[in-house]
């Protein structure tokens, strides 16, 4: 379980846009998403959401859909 | 890096520097062999880099027969958990005179210098007796060596005639070799003039600059040193492994070179330099580290969580230092992040296991607040190394 970051998704939101979700884990640097069970929807990597740099680029790429938040903020 | 004395000998003997007669040999058989071949006394040099057996790697004998025995000895000794690699047999002759030279670099004028005394002996041992026999010389690590340079040394020498002209040879030589292959010392502590008026070296240290490992890999390869031969003063112990395993096995930053000692500060260190600052700033301040490490190029949050877990759990270490000169590519958050993440996997308080956290520079602020969380002091650059490391030594008690 993460400690210091959280990643919310909201797949209802990316499934939405053709080709978000494989957008989504080519622009994340650690590997925070993988392509979900569902088509066009992603899975969050609890492993990997602690290594989270904050570069924005997912929520850039998901405005809507995606959103970090720092836990000890 | 340090060469055993044999491959010091090969180096000089390729570039022409005068040696005795020698012979490197693996069994005391072949040291009986090899000290009948060259005949008369001999002395016996066992080929080792663990600090602290010079007196015990060297042993005389007057024939054969003594060096079989000596050289028997000399194979049992324990390098750092290795055996010698080798005897080196050689002709010990009585000159008339003995020298030393040594070329280092001045850490002051940053500039390559020769010291040379007319004593035998380790320059730096000879500085604190004899300074006053002790005469020095910078040169150029960027120009060609200069044949002039080594002259004046020679002449400082009181050396004159055929004896300087020798001298300068050997000084100009050993200097363009120094520089052509990246030594960082090179330290000829027995030159001696022989019965006939030629010089011959007896006794030589070298080392190569370990950055330098990759551009003299030719050199090396000549040698015969194996690639991943660093010249370690001992075999890694299962924490430095463990350290290089957790180093290899993500490639993203660096927490090694690790190393063990027997101190009770557990330090996660680094940072431009800042590795070395740190441990000799708690030793400064009378701590003892349990270890050394050297996080750079901005560590996974992982990396740190591993290593923070393999520091803590070193038998005797109850807490650790978290420090780190200026950070601007490595986060201070994402080394923050993996602290914390180690110290409570390992189900501990993190208030209760850092001692100090002082890692100034890139995302700092979060880092601050990470701490804050967990109830960690976090200091920033206005704590000083020195100030950082005196805490953490005055924490521990």
């Amino acid at each position: 379980m993460a400690m210091f970051i959280r990643v919310d998704v909201d797949n209802s939101v990316i499934e939405k846009t053709p080709g978000l979700a494989d957008k989504l884990v080519e622009v994340c640097p650690v590997n925070i998403f993988k392509v979900g069970s569902k088509a066009s929807s992603v899975e969050v990597v609890e492993d990997n959401v602690d290594e989270c740099t904050l570069c924005d680029l997912c929520m850039q790429a998901s405005p809507k859909g995606v959103r970090v938040v720092k836990l000890y903020e | 890096m340090r060469f055993y004395e044999f491959e010091a000998k090969q180096l000089l003997k390729k570039h022409g520097i005068p040696l005795v007669q020698s012979e490197v040999v693996k069994t005391a058989d072949e040291a009986k062999k090899a000290a009948s071949k060259i005949g008369g006394p001999v002395i016996l040099k066992a080929q080792v880099i663990a600090p602290g057996l010079t007196a015990a790697s060297v042993k005389d004998a007057a024939d054969p027969a003594g060096a079989k025995t000596a050289a028997a000895k000399l194979l049992e000794l324990d390098d750092g958990g290795r055996k010698p690699n080798g005897i080196l047999v050689e002709a010990r002759p009585t000159g008339e005179a003995v020298y030393s030279l040594s070329f280092t670099y001045d850490g002051t004028t940053k500039l390559p210098v020769i010291a040379a005394s007319n004593m035998a002996g380790k320059i730096d041992d000879l500085s604190d007796t004899h300074p006053e026999r002790i005469v020095r010389r910078h040169f150029s690590a960027l120009y060609p060596f200069s044949d002039y340079i080594a002259k004046e040394l020679a002449k400082s020498l009181a050396l004159g005639g055929n004896d300087l002209k020798r001298m300068t040879r050997i000084v100009s030589g050993l200097a363009r070799l120094f520089l052509k292959y990246d030594l960082a010392d090179l330290d000829i502590t027995s030159l001696v003039k022989l019965g006939e008026g030629n010089f011959a070296v007896l006794d030589v240290e070298a080392d190569l600059e370990i950055e330098a490992r990759h551009r003299q890999r030719p050199m090396l390869d000549e040698l015969g040193f194996a690639k991943d031969d660093l010249r370690q003063v001992r075999e890694p112990t299962a924490f430095e492994l463990e350290g290089a395993r957790i180093d290899a096995e993500d490639p993203r930053g660096i927490i090694s070179p690790i190393a063990e000692f027997d101190g009770n500060i557990g330090l996660v260190i680094g940072a431009g330099g800042g590795s070395l600052t740190l441990t000799d700033a708690v030793r400064k301040h009378g701590g003892r580290p349990a270890n050394y490490a050297a996080i750079g190029g901005n560590p996974s949050v992982d990396k740190a969580r591993r290593l923070t877990k393999l520091v803590l759990s070193k038998p005797g270490v109850d807490k650790i230092a978290v420090m780190s000169n200026v950070v601007s590519n490595t986060r201070a958050d994402l080394v923050a992040r993996g602290v914390i993440k180690g110290i409570t996997e390992l189900g501990f308080e993190p208030a209760d296991k850092i001692l100090i956290f002082r890692v100034p520079g890139a995302w700092e602020a979060d880092a601050a607040k990470i701490l804050q969380k967990y109830g960690v002091e976090y200091c920033d650059r206005t704590v000083s190394i020195s100030e950082a490391a005196r805490r953490a030594v005055e924490k521990v008690g």
